[in-house]
């Protein structure tokens, strides 16, 4: 049985509406007008024991709603939601004790005290012995390298920091499934990297089911071989990323900074076309979009034919992708739907 | 083996074990604020202030009071308001607008005792600031020590802790109405007024006209400060009449709370939870 099952789940919430200037806000004290907003719509999907997936999908998609019926924190309006055999919003003990939910842009640690500090009332209320708690505080606290951070005031650590404080606190229970809503969100590129290494590790370590959004395509390649993309409340993808990213996003973006400088911006034009699709010109600085199978080779012809200060090869940003698995409307990879 | 034997010690311990966490930990968390301890007991200094009207005007006037049976009233007042000063709904509503329920939710404990255990361990904080305070005045106005008698000390106990499960399940239960409304606390700033008049915080209910002191027993304020002050300074009570307001009024407020819950955590869902 899977682990994590979603059937026909629907969520509708009423949002109140305001018209702008004074007469509508006026209007709005005396009478609140409500309007129905589908925020995810017959959604279906099953994740098995141990896998690690990648919920995408723009801001707005509704991937944080359906985190959040996933955990019991909301009532779905419609269809089920079963998660470790339980169903969520029940939130009974036994079942909140198996998973945990992580959101970046949220804290639990108490701010003014040492994270060890609400890190001892988690253990409490999870009902963790003192040598249970201490075997699980050396092992996670190694893992994230967080030693005698523990003693420090939250509000007196980094970012980075603070996040993987906040992620020790999340999994001090030994959670089977969890949830994490844009873990890496503001973090720098160590801290992310150290972030992803942890989830993967503790993924590993502890066969620990994993579902995650992030805006940052790297936290997706890094952990996830499979994808759930979310557009509009409707889920549009379900699959491998190496199937995503071939179909939908088949080129890479390729900036160069040219050494010399600025020529006739027609025939620069001209010349770069040959190379891959020209994005964008401006004076030095050129985007060229180059399909995949072609990179290695154009990327080498690119060197040794132009006068070249600096080339980085970047992915298609995630909200490009989506957007033409969107226009394109294609439901894949096994959705029931 | 060593599962069951965790088992049957966690069964043992835990009962005791998560209270006694939480509050040392929210009390080392209380102790942060070492300079906003003495402030939060002085700003509640407002029976003190009163205490100097009454007993000026118990010089010039017939109140049934002596000068100095109000100022114990008032000294008594004073202690009361800071064993039962109660912050719950401004936490819980910027809990709930600002979605830091969530987390809690997310945990095999109701939420509230979080805030029972910030509650009982600010009051352990700021203890020794109030007797500090009380040694002050006596200090200053010999005249107005008194013992209460042991009888009356063991009621008073009883009876404030009680006043303060009140206070805190009012509030708590008018929290709760943050899932619904966006600001609970202006509930409770009106509130705050008829407690203000009718507890007994202004004048004590000694002193109210007998009709109005009659309707007023029937609501929940003068067994929030009124009653255990008497008790406190050997002013007549009706004991049983006190305890048994507090019990119906308790178990309307309880009701009700738990209601509001359940409807609530239904409702929470339409903020963004």
């Amino acid at each position: 049985m899977a682990i994590v099952e979603v059937e026909h789940l629907s969520k509708v919430y009423a949002v109140a509406m305001k018209e702008p200037g004074l007469a509508g806000t006026l209007r709005h004290f005396w009478q609140r007008q409500f309007r129905d907003v589908v925020a995810v719509q017959d959604v279906s999907f099953q994740i098995e024991a141990g896998e690690v997936v990648g919920f995408l999908g723009p801001n707005g998609a509704g991937k944080t709603t359906t985190l959040k019926m996933l955990t019991g924190l909301i009532h779905p309006s419609a269809g089920s939601v079963h998660v470790a055999g339980y169903v969520p919003f029940r939130r009974s003990p036994a079942f909140l004790a198996k998973i945990t939910l992580v959101m970046g842009q949220k804290q639990q640690l108490l701010w003014d005290l040492p994270a060890l500090d609400s890190l001892r009332i988690n253990a409490a209320v999870y009902g963790l012995s003192d040598a249970v708690f201490h075997d699980r505080l050396t092992e996670l606290g190694e893992m994230l390298n967080l030693g005698e951070k523990l003693t420090q005031p939250v509000r007196k650590l980094s970012l980075g920091e603070r996040m993987k404080m906040e992620l020790l606190a999340a999994l001090i229970h030994r959670p089977q499934v969890l949830f994490l809503d844009e873990p890496t969100l503001g973090l720098d590129v160590n801290a992310q990297v150290s972030v992803r290494q942890f989830l993967q590790q503790y993924n590993q370590h502890y066969g620990a089911t994993v579902l995650l959004t992030s805006h940052y395509m790297a936290d997706i390649t890094a952990l996830c071989e499979r994808v759930l993309l979310i557009h509009q409340g409707h889920l549009i993808y379900d699959g491998s990323l190496d199937g995503l990213l071939d179909r939908f996003a088949p080129y890479r973006a390729v900036q160069l900074d040219l050494a010399q400088g600025p020529r006739e911006t027609v025939s620069l034009r001209q010349q770069l076309a040959a190379y891959g699709e020209v994005e964008s010109l401006e004076g030095n600085r050129v985007r060229l979009l180059v399909q995949r199978e072609a990179l290695t080779a154009t990327v080498s012809r690119i060197l040794t034919e132009l006068d070249v200060a600096d080339l980085t090869v970047t992915d298609p940003p995630i909200e490009d992708v989506i957007g033409r698995v969107f226009q394109t409307g294609v439901v894949d990879g096994g959705s029931p739907s | 083996m060593r599962s069951l034997w965790q088992r049957a010690d966690r069964s043992g311990r835990a009962s005791l074990r998560l209270p006694a966490i939480l509050l040392s930990v929210y009390y080392a968390y209380m102790l942060e604020y070492r300079a906003e301890l003495l402030l939060w007991a002085l700003s509640g200094s407002l029976p003190i202030i009163l205490m100097g009207v009454w007993t000026q005007a118990a010089q010039n006037g017939q109140f049934g009071l002596s000068a100095i049976a109000f100022a114990r009233y008032f000294l008594a007042v004073f202690l009361i308001r800071q064993l039962t000063v109660v912050w719950v709904i401004w936490e819980f509503e910027k809990e709930v607008v600002q979605g830091k329920l969530s987390p809690r939710l997310l945990q095999p404990l109701d939420p509230v005792w979080h805030h029972v255990a910030s509650h009982l361990a600010e009051r352990l904080a700021r203890v020794p600031f109030t007797l500090a305070l009380m040694g002050l005045f006596f200090l200053l106005y010999p005249q107005a020590i008194w013992f209460p008698g042991w009888t009356n000390l063991l009621w008073f106990c009883l009876v404030i802790v009680l006043a303060f499960t009140l206070r805190f399940l009012i509030q708590y239960t008018f929290a709760l109405l943050s899932f619904w409304i966006e600001r609970a606390t202006a509930i409770e700033q009106f509130w705050f007024l008829l407690y203000l008049f009718l507890s007994g915080m202004v004048a004590p209910l000694e002193i109210f006209p007998p009709t109005v002191r009659a309707i007023v027993l029937w609501t929940p304020f003068p067994y929030l400060i009124n009653f255990p002050a008497a008790i406190l300074v050997g002013m007549p009570v009706d004991l049983k009449q006190g305890l048994l307001a507090i019990a119906a009024w308790g178990a309307l407020f309880l009701v009700l709370n738990r209601w509001l819950w359940r409807r609530g955590l239904k409702h929470y869902s339409g903020m963004g939870a």
